[in-house]
């Protein structure tokens, strides 16, 4: 049975490894937002499944908080954005799909060795949930550091944070306040980080990278 | 007594697979198009096809070679023997040391680089054009076969594929480096099948060709061959999805006629429904373009590469 | 015994030599020199087969010539005996082919004498006790061959072709001259006897591992050192350069193992990510290479690069499981890794050989200029095509077989504990699988465009088939691969001494397995037998073609193409090399080889065409040689100026060459 609980966990784990990989691949803005959504959910399910393991009910709300404002809440406003904005199209990234797959598949190798080496006496699973967990991390930082688009760098920090959110849990439970002050802070970011986008998009008629850094006064 | 048991298992395992492929193909067209609210072909429709091409004048081209003649049944026979190598309703094939999934993978390449040269034989450039492409994308396809065989095999302690199911039978657990190999042979098996996604098999538009464009010069008993060996090639890889991921009910061991019954039944229930998933799969997503196929394959020698690095790492993954 | 008659032999070969030079404006000179090598050879291969498969020990030789207190020490031992089969195979095949072959040659003198040169070197390199005697045989081999690369001197490509190999070759030497120069010690021990008695430090082992790399690796054409490879293998007669892409670069393997393996001590776990880094990176683009090339036998000296990679993987894994005591493994990575040699040194000679016919038969090298020769010259089409399928690693041929050891050596390796290790062979293993399929990729390219379709040039359009030397040359080779794939157990158990010399263990006995199959690990685990998938394969056929023409209808018609409707009987609206290969290039090439596809396209109105221009460009040329020759060209122009000082320069400049010894003596002492 234990090993079962370990199988699963890893499963979930894993399996929001695969959707950061998924948001590495895509390069249109309306599946990103499906596809982080799904990332949210793989969160809400492994998140929920160590508030099972480990008998701890208040991880259980950390699950409903990550569906309920990352799976649901977030995905369709920043759906909303994009259609106001009318950025509807492609995600320009920097030096292509298949090198950015290879550079994260370098994160992930990077994190493996880490967490093994660091963490040599801990607990196995929690240290394997961990390598994944950093994974997550690395793998939604590359993707803020390979798109040329706002939108696509704010999912990349979700994603960072998501997988924060699944180390936390992981590592044998976090106090609820911590989370929702978490949380309250992510959205007060993501409306600080909206309105900014309002004003850069009225001011600039672009929110693109290559244009606002004309404007900033440095000459390259 | 068991070797000649052996023996009629891996005998009617060749017939059966033989029988069964057109009968896949016909559902899954069937249940394609009443996805689409048509009322579609029959189900033993494509019986019916390969009996009209066999019936058929050839129609060779002029400069056309004895490798252009010769290849259907090459690539035939390759992908046969592959297909009676998977194990399907019962593990005990008496020929499965022979041939390991390495072999299997190896066995349909040979089968593939033989279709692309009869592409090329004719000097058409719609030919050229699907040579080209096809092996543009064997160049990741096989790639990410490997890859995916390596994890199994990591897992399972062997290449054997008789093994791989009597391991997994026994010890059924849901790896994250299983699941990341499942994800892997899906892609896989949809490049090397020219399904949506990756190629449109009704289609006969040149853009959108690559296996049809290969075998545009074919007609009369070479085509029904090659057909034939197509849907063939559909059957191994919903078989080898089952054996490696879902092998339950497969008859192992020393079993009885009702373990071989059930696994018979338990067969033709995973074909039924890794048909219907293939055709909810393909009517819910729209073809690629072909430049975007390499990057949707990176993506499964990635996920392959990524299953291994961890089993590498950790056997516990 | 063996070793005299081994070194007679070559003393015949210097005598043909001679001979060629007094005889070579006879019209029969060809058929007798070409005719002494082949018996030479066959006979070194039956010197050799009785060697190894006979498990004789090692046989010593000393001659008192050379240096005066170390005389001239010859020795065969098992590893010898494998690379003298390997090597003598192949010139027998090449000597007969050559019977044909040469026939065409137009300068004849310019080759006969350098040929038998040539093979005396390769061999006298395998017999070589000591390091002199190998370095004179490694000089001698590069030598010669240099001046058969340089045969057809008039042609610019080739002189510029040999200008770089001799550049390689001696930069290689010198590393090796390095290498044993280490392992000798200042007490000068030259024989590899005493070398293997003596313990080295670790980081002089260390050194030397990267100068046998260097230095052997250049000769075999590892990555970055190929780049001479490519120039001078196209530039010699066929023959020629099935020799040097089959043979030559596996006397360089030999060097590599008979320094690393033999004369090292046991070796450390760090030693073997050099040699699978460069290995893995030669593999892949070995084979990219050789799908942006037009030039047939440039192409095949580009997948001459890949397979050496191949093998260096091998050898690599080997000497990570045995720095991890892991005989076994180590034992199967090493077998994989002699296997692949052999089976290279089999079907790459064939297909220089299919290329050499197609030289004659047409005049044109560029496959672009070829097309439809299937039905013009259908035998050499056909092992052309049994040497594509070899390579492409497809059962039942060899090429699978050899792939199959190699990945089963990988799938042992997460039992390695080093963290290097582990995070590199699973990309070493992907790695393998890419070179593999692209493989496949360049050759069916290779193979449809000049065998296939519809021919492009009169040339092409009027080939006959060669002569029948050639052809049997060719097919005993396809013969060969044939049984070396379908019978691979009896390969395995007769190189099992030479692995055990090395490694200290060998792979199970492989004839006690029932069935032919090969079991390279445990039954359990997994096994293959090749026979048996070629019985199938053939009896599947002949079931179906059977079936067919029973139930089926008989009728045929021949007709234009259909082509869709659209025919067009312009060969030129064929599909041509590079647009074959635009898929890969655009998909592998933008990245690594910096491949570009521009068109101009005239504005609406001006008549003139539309240009596609296709340019590859080789970034480890850009990055590392061309720098390094400017460097050079500049500092020699610098130094120039040392040839025109006055009169009191010079003196200034010996006085201050003295003042500055004077004052190293002060100081130091």
């Amino acid at each position: 049975m234990e090993r079962f609980f370990l199988d699963v966990a890893h499963l979930l784990a894993g399996g929001l490894v695969l959707t950061s990989f998924m948001l590495l691949y895509q390069t249109r803005m309306s599946s990103l937002l499906v596809v982080f959504a799904l990332q949210a959910f793989v969160l809400t399910l492994a998140v929920g499944w160590q508030a099972h393991v480990q008998h701890a009910p208040h991880l259980y709300i950390t699950a409903a908080i990550a569906l309920i404002l990352k799976a649901l809440i977030i995905p369709y406003a920043l759906s909303r954005v994009v259609v106001r904005l009318g950025i509807h199209r492609s995600i320009e990234t920097v030096g292509g799909i298949s090198l950015t797959m290879l550079a994260g598949m370098g994160c992930v190798a990077l994190s493996m060795v880490v967490m093994m080496k660091a963490m040599a006496a801990a607990d196995p699973l929690t240290r394997e949930d961990l390598a994944f967990a950093l994974s997550v991390v690395l793998l939604g930082m590359l993707i803020m550091v390979t798109r040329r688009n706002a939108v696509s760098q704010i999912v990349g920090f979700m994603s960072v944070e998501n997988g924060l959110i699944l180390a936390a849990a992981g590592a044998k439970g976090m106090p609820l306040v911590v989370e929702i002050s978490v949380a309250f802070s992510v959205l007060v970011a993501f409306i600080v980080i909206g309105v900014f986008l309002f004003r850069i998009r009225e001011r600039f008629d672009s929110v693109e990278l290559q244009v606002l850094d004309d404007y900033r006064g440095e000459r390259r | 007594m068991v070797l000649i048991l052996d023996l009629a298992v891996q005998g009617v395992q060749m017939l059966a697979v033989l029988a069964l492929a057109p009968l896949l193909l016909g559902f899954t067209r069937k249940v394609k198009a009443r996805l689409l609210r048509r009322q579609g072909p029959p189900l033993l429709q494509p019986y019916r096809d390969l009996l009209r091409l066999s019936r058929k004048e050839v129609v060779l081209a002029e400069n056309a070679s004895w490798l252009f003649r010769s290849a259907p049944y090459m690539i035939f026979a390759a992908t046969w023997v592959a297909a009676a190598l998977v194990p399907t309703f019962a593990t005990g094939l008496h020929f499965s040391w022979t041939a390991d999934l390495i072999a299997i993978a190896a066995l349909l390449g040979s089968a593939r680089v033989f279709l692309a040269l009869v592409g090329m034989d004719v000097g058409t450039s719609f030919g050229g054009i699907g040579s080209s492409r096809e092996m543009m994308f064997a160049s990741l396809a096989e790639p990410a076969m490997i890859m995916i065989v390596f994890v199994v095999a990591l897992i399972a302690g062997s290449t054997q594929l008789s093994h791989i199911a009597i391991f997994r039978q026994e010890h059924a657990s849901l790896r994250v480096s299983l699941g990341l190999a499942l994800v892997a042979l899906v892609i896989v098996a949809l490049a090397e099948n020219a399904r949506i996604p990756v190629d449109n098999p009704a289609t006969h538009l040149e853009l959108t060709m690559v296996h049809e464009a290969m075998v545009l010069e074919y007609s009369g008993r070479h085509l029904a061959v090659i057909e034939l060996a197509a849907a063939l090639k559909l059957l191994l890889y919903v078989s080898l999805v089952g054996c490696i991921f879902f092998p339950w009910g497969i008859a192992s061991g020393e079993p009885s006629p009702a373990a071989y019954a059930l696994g018979a039944v338990t067969y033709l229930a995973k074909l039924a429904a890794g048909g219907f998933l293939l055709v909810a799969f393909e009517t819910s997503i729209a073809k690629m373009r072909v430049f975007r196929v390499p990057e949707f394959l990176g993506a499964a020698l990635m996920l392959g590469l990524l299953g291994t690095l961890l089993l590498f790492v950790s056997r516990t993954f | 015994m063996a070793v005299s008659a081994t070194l007679a032999a070559i003393a015949v070969l210097l005598g043909t030599a001679a001979l060629a030079i007094a005889v070579h404006r006879r019209p029969s000179a060809t058929a007798l020199i070409y005719g002494i090598c082949l018996a030479v050879s066959l006979l070194l291969l039956a010197l050799a087969g009785t060697s190894l498969l006979g498990r004789q020990p090692a046989q010593h030789l000393t001659l008192p010539i050379g240096l005066p207190w170390l005389g001239a020490r010859f020795r065969i031992d098992a590893l010898t005996a494998f690379f003298q089969i390997v090597i003598n195979l192949g010139a027998a095949a090449a000597s007969l082919y050559a019977l044909g072959y040469g026939r065409h040659e137009e300068a004849p003198g310019r080759v006969l004498p350098f040929y038998p040169v040539f093979l005396a070197g390769m061999n006298l390199v395998l017999v070589a006790d000591d390091a002199f005697t190998f370095l004179v045989a490694w000089e001698f081999m590069s030598l010669s061959s240099w001046a058969l690369v340089l045969a057809h001197h008039h042609d610019r490509e080739n002189a510029r072709a040999g200008y770089i190999y001799i550049l390689m070759a001696s930069f290689g030497t010198f590393a090796l001259l390095l290498a044993f120069g280490l392992l000798a010690g200042p007490s000068g021990q030259y024989a590899f006897g005493d070398i293997r008695g003596m313990t080295h430090a670790g980081w002089l082992e260390g050194l030397v591992l990267v100068l046998a790399l260097v230095g052997a690796g250049s000769k075999a054409g590892l990555v970055p050192l190929h780049v001479w490879l490519p120039l001078a293998h196209p530039a010699a007669p066929s023959h020629v350069s099935a020799l040097m892409s089959g043979v030559m670069t596996k006397v360089a393997i030999y060097g590599f193992i008979r320094i690393v393996f033999d004369l090292l001590g046991p070796p450390s776990w760090w030693w073997s990510l050099p040699v699978l880094g460069l290995a893995s990176a030669t593999a892949v683009l070995g084979v990219l290479y050789a799908l942006m090339q037009r030039d047939l036998k440039r192409l095949l000296a580009y997948s001459t690069v890949e397979n050496v990679g191949i093998v260096f993987i091998g050898l690599g894994l080997a000497l990570a499981f045995m720095a991890n005591n892991m005989a076994g493994p180590a034992a199967l990575a090493f077998t994989a890794a002699l296997f692949h040699a052999f089976n290279h040194s089999l079907f790459k000679s064939l297909m220089f050989f299919g290329a050499g016919a197609v030289l004659t038969a047409t005049g044109a090298r560029d496959i672009e200029k070829l097309g439809g020769l299937i039905l013009r010259m259908p035998q050499t089409a056909f092992v052309f095509l049994g040497g594509v399928l070899a390579i492409s690693a497809l059962p039942p041929l060899n090429g699978f077989v050899s792939e199959w050891l190699m990945f089963q050596a990988v799938l042992l390796s997460p039992d390695l504990p080093q963290w290097g290790l582990k995070l590199s062979v699973p990309a070493v293993g992907a790695m393998l699988a890419l070179a593999a399929a692209l493989s496949a990729a360049c050759f069916v390219r290779a193979f449809g465009i000049a065998f296939l379709g519809r021919p492009r040039t009169p040339e092409a359009a009027e080939a006959a088939e060669v002569d029948t030397a050639s052809r049997a040359s060719m097919f005993v080779l396809l013969a060969l691969c044939l049984i070396a794939g379908v019978l691979p157990g009896l390969l395995i158990d007769a190189i099992a001494p030479t692995v055990a010399g090395q490694i200290g263990q060998s792979m199970p006995a492989q004839s006690t397995i029932p069935g032919w199959s090969i079991v390279p690990i445990a039954e359990s685990r997994s096994s293959y037998n090749g026979l048996l998938v070629f019985i199938f394969i053939t009896v599947s056929t002949l079931v179906a073609i059977q079936f067919i023409h029973r139930f089926a209808s008989d009728a045929l018609r021949r007709a234009p193409a259909w082509d869709c409707g659209f025919p067009n009987s312009d060969p030129a609206t064929q599909y041509t090399a590079d647009s074959f290969a635009q898929p890969v290039r655009r998909v592998f090439g933008e990245n690594v080889l910096m491949a570009r596809d521009t068109v101009d396209m005239p504005p609406p109105g001006d008549p003139r065409p539309a240009r596609l221009t296709v340019t590859v460009r080789d970034p480890i040329w850009e990055v590392a040689y061309a720098p390094l020759s400017s460097f050079i060209s500049y500092a020699a122009e610098q130094l120039n100026h040392l040839q025109f000082l006055t009169i009191r320069r010079y003196l200034s400049l010996v006085f201050a060459a003295l003042i500055i010894l004077l004052l190293g003596v002060a100081i130091w002492s």
